[in-house]
């Protein structure tokens, strides 16, 4: 059960963001803005990764199965590749800039502080511009606040993981303004 | 340095907000509803909130700026300085001491939050809104203390900095000023 009365039985965030309709509509359009908008040289699905990684480290279910399944829809892969991402970067197929990109990202869910320049030197060196290493620190601290929101409220969250799976495509098309949060 | 080029003359976190003002306008928007909104907290107490978890984040430019808000908005300096080292001793009202220890739980992980924590806050008074507020409060400065220190921004020593910062947010929040930041620019 929730720490207070959201007036509602929503799962996740969406309880929350019911229940405020006034800080909703910022937090999701800061999630458009960082995770949706095409206007970026990194992919939705990089994007989404990044978010995932993070509610993975923070240890939040809800959002990293939310934003795992928009990853695994926009990669077009399967949960099983997502988990191996989430559980080691390093040893996946991803590319050298997104693995040093997510570095940054592991660094961030920590603090601000962990951040080195030898972390950002070297996602330079692999490509990444300047541009793409302040989106992947801002969505990193952005989903610092989000998992927060949604597990310091203490939401429930539904366990069979197929649940987001199934919603990711809906999600994805509609984007993160204006969707029905009782949908 | 900061890890990415950011105008000299906006330190701290008005150079990120000035870097991508599209994602920044939310950001602001919701700061602006959360501190400066309705609320049955004060604006000196929700500054209070965002100090407390600036300074546990140890994000000097953010615990500064927020610690020169809440004297501009208290009309006095021992509070911040209190809440910072020791909330259950600050001279605040025994409900902002709760809130304050959830701000810090919240800090610290989402699921340190504990039900005794909440019914703490409870007990004491706190409404469902102040408890709302005072986790996403928490939880968003969560996100700028990160994205402050994550991108190695300039945080300026001079404590006069610090003053006209707090003055300006009380006076104009936190929307981004109408005709933008070159007025700031050294002549």
């Amino acid at each position: 059960m929730a720490h207070i009365d959201l007036g509602n039985d929503l799962p996740g965030i969406r309880g929350p963001m019911a229940y405020c309709p006034e800080t909703s509509k910022p937090l999701n359009e800061l999630a458009e803005a960082l995770l949706r908008d095409d206007n970026n040289t990194l992919s939705r699905g990089d994007r989404e990764l990044i978010g995932t990684y993070v509610s993975y480290l923070n240890d939040c279910f809800f959002c990293q199965n939310v934003h795992g399944s928009l990853a695994q829809h926009y990669m077009e892969c399967d949960m099983s590749y997502i988990d191996a991402i989430k559980a080691n970067p390093a040893a996946t197929v991803l590319s050298d800039k997104m693995k040093a990109l997510l570095s940054i990202a592991g660094s961030v869910q920590k603090s601000g502080r962990s951040v080195t320049a030898s972390q950002i030197e070297k996602a330079r060196a692999l490509g990444a511009t300047d541009r793409e290493i302040h989106d992947t620190v801002l969505i990193a601290a952005a989903f610092c606040m989000y998992n927060r929101y949604v597990d310091g409220l203490a939401t429930w969250a539904p366990q069979d993981r197929q649940f987001y799976v199934d919603r990711a495509p809906r999600r994805a098309a509609e984007g993160y303004l204006d969707y029905d949060l009782h949908k | 340095m900061p890890y990415i080029p950011l105008e000299e003359h906006l330190p701290g976190i008005t150079g990120l907000l000035e870097y991508r003002q599209d994602s920044a306008k939310p950001i602001r928007e919701l700061t602006q509803v959360l501190l400066r909104g309705p609320s049955s907290l004060t604006e000196g107490e929700r500054e209070l909130i965002a100090t407390v978890v600036s300074s546990r984040n140890q994000c000097r430019f953010c615990t500064a700026a927020h610690t020169a808000a809440a004297n501009v908005l208290l009309h006095e300096t021992e509070t911040s300085e209190a809440v910072k080292l020791d909330i259950g001793t600050a001279p605040v009202s025994d409900k902002m001491k709760a809130l304050l220890e959830i701000a810090a739980l919240v800090q610290a992980g989402g699921k340190k939050v504990t039900p005794a924590a909440i019914d703490a806050a409870k007990a004491e008074g706190a409404t469902d809104a102040e408890i709302h507020d005072t986790v996403l409060i928490a939880a968003l400065f969560c996100l700028y203390n990160r994205y402050v220190d994550g991108l190695a921004t300039v945080t300026p020593s001079d404590p006069t900095f610090y003053q006209g910062l707090g003055e300006r947010l009380k006076n104009h929040g936190y929307n981004r000023l109408p005709n933008g930041y070159d007025h700031l620019k050294k002549k």
